[in-house]
């Protein structure tokens, strides 16, 4: 049984000009202590789609789904009130920006304690252990101090591994991290990516984790699932997906990489993603995509079962094209 | 070839009040950059974030005047601050910021917004004026249109070419660009470093470019100066940078770079603790709490830049040639045919 089942997940925000669907047909089945990672641009609903599971979205967003399972407990069922007990306890989020996700009129170990007097049984003296021992496990030196910071007097790196210390102190069997290392620095970028891998092994907890940086994903996710303008574009495990991307739009994302491009010139991907209006028929993808043809402008394509799952007519690397 | 910037221990100390009852502190944004760059080329400058890498962007657009230490642009001497050089030099040097979004006055149409710089500093006739704002959106990828529109009717990607048109609208000689694709999308991204290629090879711009990406740094620069702590640590060609990286500073930033591929995926030597704080920084070298090679002279004595071939490294064990060199080519993805 899958830790979280998500299938054709839906999520429609009412805006002043109509409704806008931000996210459309999301699948996920995640197994315990795996890594899946959600890679996509801005305003792809990469967020959105976690952000619904964690029921943290605004009262103008409507969230339908076919079915949003955790361990085999249909959430869409649930009061809110059982919902909250599942959320922050079995799983756990952190977010891009950890400076302003703590909140700045209390101590970090106010805010960590909170989460342990909340979710566990533990009393006010085991609480205050627990807190020091995930500072600890965290990586932050002289923790008993820490405890007494306030998020101000703490970089964007220990900011973030409070976070994770939060996120993490009621051993979660989810996590799921969007953007975890996007504002820090790449030698505290590492840092926080072996902590949360660290974790993940460790404790047996399955990682989601949402971010734009196909270098991040190369090192650190086993599945990945490519988002295009609220759509799943192509579904496969890391090496197959960077060996052989099927959809043309992960290829030319992987094109356009500067790690991975030779030559002068990046083959860039012309245009945008499209927005709220100018979402086309057909492809979403066919103003940008080299190889469009009359079907892709008109006809919405179908999902490749065989080839990652990709939402093209004329998929790339297919079997032949791999062999030759 | 010439120097069009030559910079020798430049330096930009900040007076900062440290709360109410302490007296001022001095900080020490940029510490010693030594660094010379050609016409026509690209010199990078890489380092983590308080390492003094846009102060330096704000001493070279004279935003703000250096400390100590000379700063010659373009045959003029910035140090001497003489009101006519630093006239001309405005014109000849511009920059771009890092995000588009902060940087357009979102209350003025992009003619306006282009044209600004004209009024002040030429004598052009409005239409002549219009004229040029007009060129310049074409060569940035913009249409005619877009000249009445105002920003927030602009993607990121359009605002950075406004910005970048704006920054060109007076010929600079130089362009220093702060960051300028770090707030966009790989795709978006990518369009803007070719512009940014484009229209270095038609104008022979020379470009200051700041970031913290390795591997778009790799792809635009000729040459690299990695910072630490204010102070210009190694300085190389880009090849030989990042195939040979001498300083451990250097090596630790580019392993500690994600590779977008997963076949070299494997754990790494990751560089433990932060960045010391710029109010005291460490005695000796500044990177020595962090560097593995680190001895009792690291400690001490702080090492200055020396030549080693096409490198220039500040680093002790460099010159006692005790580093050595890191395992695997790093940075390296391998491409593979789509």
């Amino acid at each position: 049984m899958p830790l979280l089942e998500i299938k054709n997940l839906s999520v429609t925000f009412d805006t002043r000009s109509g409704p806008f669907r931000a996210v459309e047909g999301f699948d996920l089945a995640i197994e315990p202590a795996e890594v899946v990672a959600i890679v996509g641009e801005s305003g792809s609903g990469k967020s959105v789609a976690m952000l619904a599971v964690m029921g943290l979205l605004p009262a103008s967003a409507t969230v339908t789904a076919d079915r949003l399972a955790f361990e085999g407990h249909d959430m869409l069922a649930m009061s809110p009130r059982e919902r909250r007990k599942i959320i922050g306890r079995d799983i756990a989020m952190i977010f891009q920006e950890p400076i302003a996700s703590l909140n700045p009129c209390f101590t970090v170990g106010f805010q960590i304690k909170e989460m342990l007097r909340r979710h566990t049984g533990l009393d006010r003296e085991a609480r205050q252990k627990r807190a020091v021992e995930l500072l600890g496990m965290v990586g932050i030196a002289e923790p008993e101090r820490r405890l007494r910071a306030f998020p101000h007097q703490l970089s964007g790196g220990m900011s973030q591994r409070v976070m994770i210390a939060m996120a993490t102190s009621c051993n979660p069997k989810l996590l799921i991290a969007d953007e975890p290392t996007t504002a820090l620095d790449v030698t505290i970028q590492a840092q926080i990516l072996e902590l949360l891998s660290d974790l993940q092994r460790d404790e047996n907890m399955a990682l989601v984790l949402i971010t734009h940086d196909m270098g991040v994903v190369a090192e650190t996710a086993e599945r990945v699932i490519v988002q295009y303008a609220g759509k799943q574009v192509e579904r496969q495990g890391v090496r197959e997906l960077f060996r052989s991307p099927h959809h043309p739009y992960t290829a030319a994302l992987l094109a356009a990489l500067p790690d991975r491009a030779r030559g002068a010139r990046l083959p860039s991907i012309p245009g945008m993603v499209p927005g709220q209006g100018d979402r086309p028929a057909g492809c979403l993808f066919n103003p940008r995509c080299p190889y469009a043809d009359d079907k892709c402008r008109a006809v919405p394509p179908p999902v490749q079962p065989a080839l990652g799952a990709a939402l093209c007519h004329y998929p790339l690397n297919t079997a032949v094209e791999a062999l030759s | 070839m010439t120097a069009l910037i030559t910079a020798e221990h430049l330096q930009r100390d900040y007076e900062v009040a440290r709360g109410p009852f302490s007296g001022s502190a001095t900080l020490r944004a940029v510490a010693d950059a030594t660094f010379t760059v050609e016409e026509g080329t690209t010199l990078a400058i890489v380092g983590e974030s308080g390492c003094g890498k846009s102060t330096l962007a704000r001493l070279l657009t004279m935003i703000e005047p250096p400390s100590g230490g000379a700063l010659t642009i373009d045959g003029r001497d910035v140090t001497a601050g003489r009101h006519e050089d630093l006239r001309a030099l405005r014109s000849t040097v511009q920059i771009v910021f890092q995000n588009p979004y902060g940087s357009l006055n979102p209350r003025h149409k992009i003619g306006a917004i282009l044209e600004e710089p004209l009024k002040i500093n030429t004598a052009l006739s409005a239409a002549g004026r219009r004229e040029r704002a007009l060129g310049m959106l074409a060569e940035v990828g913009l249409r005619p249109e877009h000249y009445d529109r105002y920003p927030h009717m602009f993607s990121g990607g359009q605002r950075q070419r406004i910005a970048i048109a704006r920054a060109l609208m007076l010929e600079p000689k130089i362009l220093v660009l702060d960051e300028p694709v770090s707030a966009l999308d790989v795709s978006i991204q990518a369009q803007i470093l070719n512009l940014l290629a484009d229209l270095q090879e038609k104008r022979g711009l020379t470009y200051v470019f700041i970031s913290h990406a390795l591997a778009v740094v790799r792809h635009v620069a000729d040459n690299v100066m990695v910072m630490y702590l204010g102070r210009g640590v190694e300085i190389a060609p880009s090849e030989t940078l990042f195939s040979a990286p001498r300083h451990p500073y250097t090596q630790a930033l580019l392993a500690a770079t994600p590779i977008a591929d997963p076949e070299r995926r494997g754990r790494r030597t990751r560089l433990g603790g932060e960045l010391p704080s710029p109010f005291n920084p460490p005695p000796g070298c500044p990177f020595h709490p962090r560097c593995p090679f680190a001895n009792e002279r690291c400690r001490t004595e702080r090492p200055e830049l020396k030549l080693y071939g096409e490198t220039r490294a500040a680093c002790h064990g460099v010159e006692e040639n005790r580093i050595p060199a890191p395992a695997a080519p790093p940075l390296d993805a391998t491409v593979s045919a789509v």
